[in-house]
């Protein structure tokens, strides 16, 4: 599939602030007022960002207020639907805590709640998709939670500076979590394979299917879309990035952090390192996906 | 609505007969002719007749070389041309997973279109058929997919033999077949039962009502050798001919 930078910001980006909202929500980070002001603006930046880079993959976005309409099938609608509900509600959260001071808990539950139930949705937009098959797992979604958790968590320390051991030590075992999740994803993803084109044109009782001919001498929207290939040579290496930055450098910088406690930069440091990762995952998740669609042009 | 109609009694679809097929794409012209100036925005093409060309089409001509598994050495492998287009499936994916309202299965006919007046162009139900059948356009940014000519068949401006799509009318070989597959009496209906006609990826459990007729088997043999005299000296009139010839060579 092709890896439209709008897409792989809106996963992630979104990903982050909902994480950051569930934790909040939660109880997580200092009472203070000054607080409740951060964590507003960035939870807010995060989710409008991530929303806003997902309207950018629209080709009519003036249409899309209509994708509030369909949650009873559509789980892209679901996900725009959860996403609104749970800005609103965190919204009446943060406001009622910087007005008031107190944090009220059953609201903070609620956009919890509805936080992860937005990471669910807007996983299970490609999950569902049984035309792609490395994504068409259960894996999918839990790896989606596990990095939303894990990223809210490292930006709940980054943002309140706290020297908190047992939170640094939650976090690294939540990076854990999402890591061994995304090494089974890509162990059952090495193993999938994209229906063949015997399958594909159902000819495959005749003999081995070889394209012959392209029904087109230019490109098309199919291809441009859904047979974008990656120079797989170079997969292994992103690979290797998307581990060690998204995993390996976090988790060695927050064992610092549960050694040393309040060692300024190093929870920021974490979250960095841990997004930066988390991009290039993204980017292998879209740019490695086949399509079935691929088989009519001969690719197996 | 995107969530789908009970399934009707009728069901509007093709028969698309793979052995008859010669893969001349007259389908395909037809198809973009008729379909650029009739339902929902022009089929457009992009730098047409510069050197990057590309546009938008509803339906698509491949052509596969197929070669038995046990096939002698040096056989020659069989040709079929696959046209390919909406199978206007019964539990299409590309449906249910619109998010705003756009694409949807008619109740009374089974036709799956996209109203392209909701349509946001995100692009998700394309993602979501395997078939490749529905091509984001990109001059009005709004899915386009195969009608099945729903301007036509109910067209009663059309003479009555042009009431079927645009596909099948211009078929110069009739291997397009239109009719209800809902119907088990139906013309469309009894030749899927006489030739086998299968689903495309049934797997994927999208239910397809368009059906292709699967080519009839080849005879193995391997060609016959050239004529065994064609190496002996002929007589007669040619056989003079030839020792004359023989005088220059």
């Amino acid at each position: 599939m092709h890896p439209a930078p709008s897409l792989i910001l809106f996963t992630v980006l979104s990903g982050l602030g909902f994480g950051l909202i569930a934790w909040t929500g939660l109880g997580l980070g200092p009472a203070g007022i000054w607080y409740a002001w951060t964590v507003s603006v960035a939870s807010g930046a995060l989710v409008a960002g991530g929303l806003g880079a997902s309207a950018l993959h629209l080709r009519r976005p003036d249409r899309a207020w209509r994708a509030f309409s369909q949650w009873r099938s559509s789980w892209l609608s679901r996900e725009a639907v959860l996403a609104a509900a749970t800005s609103a509600v965190f919204g009446a959260y943060a406001l009622t805590w910087i007005v008031t001071g107190t944090r009220l808990a059953a609201l903070g539950l609620l956009s919890a709640l509805l936080a992860a139930a937005t990471v669910l949705a807007t996983a299970m937009i490609y999950t569902q998709l049984r035309t792609v098959p490395r994504w068409h797992t259960p894996l999918t979604p839990l790896s989606f939670l596990a990095f939303a958790a894990t990223g809210g968590l490292l930006a709940v320390l980054s943002l309140s500076g706290a020297a908190s051991r047992p939170l640094t030590l939650l976090a690294l075992a939540l990076l854990a979590t999402a890591a061994a999740l995304k090494a089974a994803w890509w162990h059952r993803a090495n193993a999938t394979r994209r229906p063949s084109p015997e399958a594909t044109t159902a000819l495959g009782a005749l003999g081995t299917v070889r394209q012959f001919e392209p029904p087109h001498t230019g490109r098309n929207y199919l291809q441009d879309e859904m047979i974008f290939r990656l120079a797989r040579r170079r997969a292994t290496a992103v690979r290797r990035l998307a581990a060690g930055l998204g995993a390996a450098l976090p988790a060695l910088l927050l064992a610092l952090l549960a050694a040393v406690p309040a060692t300024p930069g190093l929870a920021p440091a974490a979250l960095l390192s841990h997004l930066a990762g988390l991009l290039f995952e993204r980017w292998l998740f879209f740019a490695e996906a086949e399509h079935a669609v691929g088989a009519y042009y001969g690719h197996r | 609505m995107t969530t789908l109609p009970e399934p009707s009694g009728v069901k509007l679809g093709l028969v698309i007969d793979l052995d008859i097929c010669v893969g001349c794409h007259a389908c395909a012209v037809a198809c973009k002719e008729w379909n650029t100036a009739a339902y929902g925005a022009p089929l457009s093409d992009q730098d047409p007749y510069g050197a990057d060309p590309s546009g938008t089409w509803l339906n698509r001509i491949h052509s596969y070389e197929v070669t038995p598994e046990d096939a002698p050495q040096n056989a020659p492998p069989q040709i079929v041309h696959f046209p390919r287009s909406c199978l206007h499936c019964e539990d299409a994916p590309c449906v249910t997973v619109c998010p705003t309202g756009a694409s949807y299965k008619r109740a009374a006919d089974g036709i799956v279109l996209v109203n392209e007046d909701a349509c946001m162009g995100c692009g998700l139900c394309a993602w979501a058929c395997p078939y490749g059948a529905r091509e984001m356009d990109a001059a009005e940014g709004v899915m386009k997919k195969c009608t099945l000519c729903v301007d036509r068949i109910y067209n009663e401006n059309l003479p009555e033999e042009d009431r079927e799509p645009a596909c099948v009318r211009t078929c110069p070989a009739n291997a397009r077949h239109f009719g209800d597959l809902g119907d088990p009496d139906s013309d469309v209906s009894r030749m899927v039962a006489a030739r086998g006609g299968v689903d495309l990826m049934p797997e994927q459990g999208t239910k397809p009502v368009n059906k292709y007729l699967p080519p009839r088997p080849k005879t193995r043999e391997t060609p016959p050798p050239a004529r065994p005299d064609a190496e002996e000296a002929p007589g007669g009139f040619l056989g003079w001919v030839d020792r004359a010839l023989a005088l220059l060579d």
